[in-house]
């Protein structure tokens, strides 16, 4: 019995410490947030009214991957928000680990390239921890209800947008608006490791 | 005239087989058929395979270990794989020739689909670098993360 006990317990903790470690799955509801945005005002997913789902992107100014993404970020933020479904980049690295992360160099880079998109720092990296973002750009697409729906890359082309022949986040949100089943579920979001505090 | 003709082949095939030996120390820009064929199991053989980019921050810090370790096991077979665009091929070259990786195999993995290919390299993988896949008889470990001072050697003590 006792065997029986320590066992469970032991499952139980494991199970505990993997939910922790991998953030969320497919079907898992994700956690709304309150973050301050690059125009000083915080953000959270219930600010949007009458969304149908949301693009969130966990990416920084400074990994080159993130950077190679940033014109598809706009244009998926371009393409969808007026379809209620609008783009968030969260901003998970920290800006003692990465100084061209702080949250002066995310406003320069907002206004360089005219961000179209609420860029929001996670500077507790709370959220970041939440949602289980390993690398930036790392993508989790939510529905209304704010189930997880899509996780990881953007498309498969990680330099240019022309030669990507599936595009995730696209056929995610399409199939989302559509009522449909999302086709591809999970992908590995290729990218620079997030930077955490220590 | 034909002694000439003999001394000039002569030049001339040294001259290539030169810069053949030059073209050793560079850079070699590869697709996916023949990284599987790099990180294959070889009997009797350690290898150790280091996923990096001239960009990447803790991967720059990481290298000297992987220098230091290469001049201690010199039956250890030390490969580097930059994830850096095929355009940079001049700065990976230039680069490595500065931290000493030069001495080993070094090649550029051009493949823009990652998710086509991450998975060949390991399951665990989640595709950010630095990475480091250890290939011995035994099978294949992937190392995702930034070695530090010392654990490195300990790994290769573990594994050889």
């Amino acid at each position: 019995m006792r065997k029986l006990l320590i066992f469970g317990f032991a499952i139980i903790v494991s199970l505990a410490f993997t939910a922790e470690k991998d953030g969320y799955a497919i079907g898992d509801k994700a956690t709304d947030f309150n973050l301050k945005n690059v125009d000083g005002k915080m953000v959270s997913l219930k600010s949007y009214e009458d969304a149908k789902g949301y693009i969130v992107i966990f990416t920084c100014n400074s990994c080159p991957y993130s950077v190679a993404y940033e014109d598809r970020i706009i244009e998926l933020q371009r393409k969808y928000a007026g379809k209620g479904f609008p783009v968030i980049a969260i901003n998970p690295n920290d800006d003692k680990k990465s100084p061209k992360d702080s949250f002066n160099k995310m406003k320069e880079r907002a206004k360089e390239k005219n961000f179209n998109f609420a860029y929001v720092y996670d500077d507790s990296q709370e959220i970041t921890k939440a949602y289980g973002a390993s690398n930036t750009p790392h993508v989790y697409v939510l529905d209304a209800e704010r189930t997880v729906q899509y996780i990881g890359a953007i498309d498969n082309n990680t330099k240019n947008a022309a030669d990507a022949d599936k595009k995730y986040v696209e056929e995610a949100v399409d199939a989302i608006l559509a009522g449909e089943k999302v086709p591809t579920e999970k992908t590995k979001a290729i990218g620079c490791t997030i930077k955490w505090a220590s | 005239m034909v002694k000439r003709l003999f001394a000039l082949i002569f030049i001339i095939v040294i001259c290539f087989n030169y810069q053949l030996f030059a073209q050793d120390k560079q850079v070699k820009v590869i697709k996916v058929p023949e990284l599987e064929k790099i990180i294959k199991t070889e009997p009797g053989k350690l290898k150790v395979i280091n996923f990096w980019a001239t960009w990447c921050k803790p991967c720059i810090k990481e290298l000297p270990y992987f220098v230091a370790a290469q001049k201690k096991y010199s039956e250890v077979e030390f490969i580097f794989i930059s994830l850096d665009y095929a355009e940079n091929e001049a700065k990976v070259n230039a680069f490595s020739k500065k931290k000493g990786l030069d001495k080993s195999k070094m090649y550029l993995i051009d493949e823009l689909d990652y998710n086509s290919w991450i998975d060949k390299v390991s399951p665990e993988w989640s595709g950010a670098i630095p990475g480091t896949l250890v290939v011995n008889d035994y099978g294949k470990e992937f190392f995702e993360k930034e070695f530090h001072s010392g654990e490195l050697e300990q790994l290769i003590e573990k594994k050889k």
